[in-house]
């Protein structure tokens, strides 16, 4: 099946203005700006059942309609802080499809009445974010961004924005403060961004991904989107595939594809042929999933499915465990990261990460007892569902799904 | 000398871009401009960007400690900042930071004798399928180095050194 959003793997060149517009790009932003009103734009993308593809799966075009329009000025954001471990895909599409990314952050735009539109990368994605830069510049010299477009009244402009290297900066009001010039710590919600977002003003804030699906949805309808995927996660997904498969890399399925299909058709297999023991599907967020019969593998990749296996299917950033990898290794790794991207601003997170990886560290170094993991398990559990944002439960899935799915892993690395 | 003094195109654009009452937004690129030169963020610089977006300088301080690419201290001329996360560390990211050390004769946050390289281990770079991998922050911004092996790295550092002249 051709793609839908890494199109440059079968348009050479893509990532120029003019090949882009010769494939029929940038038709849908002229024609909603001139033919369409901005709310109609928000229910074609409703209709398409479209979800957020950053890792929360909320529908897209139910975001869109809670913007504020008592309050103005408008912003959009995208969120392009790509930063969970295993994920990515955004880079991908932003080196190589930038303009279908942009065409859907600017419908996205006319759709809730933004004239402003910031783009915040992560500052690791530098050469992306100049590359951004002139890419913007080639659209106001075309006309498609600025004042009075296509002779309406609507005017747009956009902008990118780097960061400095912070995970949390993915959390959207994390996002929002660092774009304020503030230290990326999230706020108290609510207020949502909808309502009181960039500068304290209404804001709708999507992943890349989810910006690149709209341009594609507004050409071709909202019916044919839906004739992707499942009817619960319509559509396609990018999957960024890591870890120890043979061959790693972003691969865009229909939602609802199978892992085995993921990893042995298209991943080419575990590396040295060994067994799948755990699949990760988040990236560092995620719980453990235990492969431990075949039907694990045929379980179909949608938001709904993967929870009936007790994780999360998020962005879809697989990392594949074999049964070479020591688990004791694998969380003390993971609450590594965690505790230095921890913001510092709630307790139990700041505190929390810092035990865990006290904890982590004895066990993987040999040092650690039962009760230590007992300890670690027990530190994990006080941690959920107090922390401020989603940052404090992500650092406590892995330690929580290893330890309470692979007991005897840690019984053979402690002592009694 | 003054950021504005010295790049007053780039400090221009920088302010350009947010409106009235987002002046402190500016904050960040500021930073990064500041940091061009020496590769960190001086006291004076911390003091001129404060008063540029108005707020106090330990304001910009606590700025630049709680973001990593920012850096109050010098370093050797580049920073080599390898992933060493999950992911990268399934494909042998540890071993390949291992081996560079030893080959560079320099443990992780140390400096080549030179003064071209700092050794950095950093957390993900979104380039998981690429590992081993390592980015470069130096003077000509940010840049990625993807499915590295340390003779191929080590010819890179060669490179850099040349680039200053023998690394003085």
């Amino acid at each position: 099946m051709a793609h839908i959003l890494l199109r440059h793997r079968e348009i050479p060149d893509l990532h120029k203005l003019s090949v882009y517009t010769q494939n029929g790009g940038l038709a849908a932003f002229k024609n909603a700006v001139t033919n369409m009103k901005p709310n109609e734009v928000t229910d074609v993308v409703k209709n398409s059942g479209l979800r957020g593809r950053g890792g929360a799966g909320f529908p897209t075009g139910m975001k869109w309609s809670f913007i504020d329009n008592k309050n103005w000025p408008h912003y959009v954001v995208a969120n392009a802080d790509e930063s969970e471990p295993g994920t990515f895909k955004d880079r991908e599409i932003m080196e190589s499809n930038p303009f279908q990314f942009l065409e859907g952050l600017m419908l996205a735009s006319y759709a809730v009445g933004a004239t402003a539109a910031y783009i915040y990368l992560r500052g690791e994605f530098w050469q992306i974010g100049a590359s951004l830069d002139e890419q913007i510049a080639e659209l106001e010299a075309e006309g498609y961004l600025g004042d009075k477009l296509f002779g309406t009244e609507y005017s747009l402009k956009m902008y990118t924005h780097l960061g400095a290297g912070a995970y949390i900066c993915g959390e959207e009001t994390a996002l929002l403060e660092s774009l304020e010039g503030k230290r990326g710590q999230p706020r108290v919600r609510p207020p949502f961004p909808p309502s009181f977002g960039l500068y304290g003003k209404p804001t709708i804030i999507n992943n890349v991904e989810t910006f690149t699906n709209v341009p594609m949805i507004m050409a071709n309808g909202a019916d044919w989107y839906k004739s992707m995927g499942t009817a619960d996660s319509p559509g396609v997904k990018i999957f960024s595939l890591s870890g120890r498969v043979r061959k790693p890399g972003n691969y865009e399925l229909p939602l609802g594809t199978t892992f085995r299909e993921l990893i042995y058709t298209h991943g080419g297999g575990v590396q040295d042929s060994r067994k799948v023991k755990a699949i990760m599907p988040a990236g560092a967020s995620s719980s453990l999933i235990v492969v431990d019969d075949d039907k694990v593998l045929d379980t179909p990749m949608d938001y709904a499915t993967v929870r009936t296996l007790k994780a999360e299917l998020g962005s879809a950033s697989l990392i594949i465990i074999d049964d070479s990898v020591p688990l004791d290794w694998l969380i003390n790794k993971t609450v590594h990261f965690f505790k230095h991207e921890s913001c510092g601003k709630c307790t139990p997170c700041r505190e929390g990460t810092y035990w865990m990886s006290h904890l982590t560290q004895r066990i993987h170094h040999g040092n650690g007892t039962n009760a230590d993991v007992d300890l670690l398990l027990n530190v994990a559990k006080q941690m959920q569902g107090k922390c401020l944002c989603a940052l404090g439960d992500f650092s406590t899935t892995a330690v929580v799904s290893s330890i309470e799915r692979f007991r005897p892993d840690f019984d053979k690395v402690v002592k009694a | 000398m003054s950021l504005a003094t010295k790049y007053p195109k780039e400090v221009k654009q920088i302010l350009s871009k947010y409106p009235p009452e987002g002046k402190r937004s500016a904050v960040m690129p500021l930073l990064f401009l500041a940091q061009r030169e020496e590769g960190f963020v001086n006291k004076a610089a911390m003091q001129d960007i404060a008063q540029m977006v108005e707020i106090s300088e330990t304001e910009v301080a606590s700025i630049v400690g709680f973001y990593t690419l920012y850096h109050d201290e010098k370093a050797g001329k580049y920073r080599m900042q390898v992933c060493t996360d999950l992911p990268c560390a399934l494909r042998g990211a540890d071993k390949f930071m291992d081996d560079l050390c030893a080959n560079l004769g320099i443990k992780v946050g140390e400096t080549t004798p030179d003064g071209t390289v700092t050794l950095e281990a950093v957390m993900c770079l979104a380039a998981c399928d690429k590992a081993p991998m390592f980015q470069t922050q130096g003077p000509d911004g940010i840049k990625y180095h993807e499915n590295m092996t340390v003779d191929r790295t080590l010819e890179l550092v060669k490179t850099l050194k040349n680039a200053l002249g023998g690394g003085k």
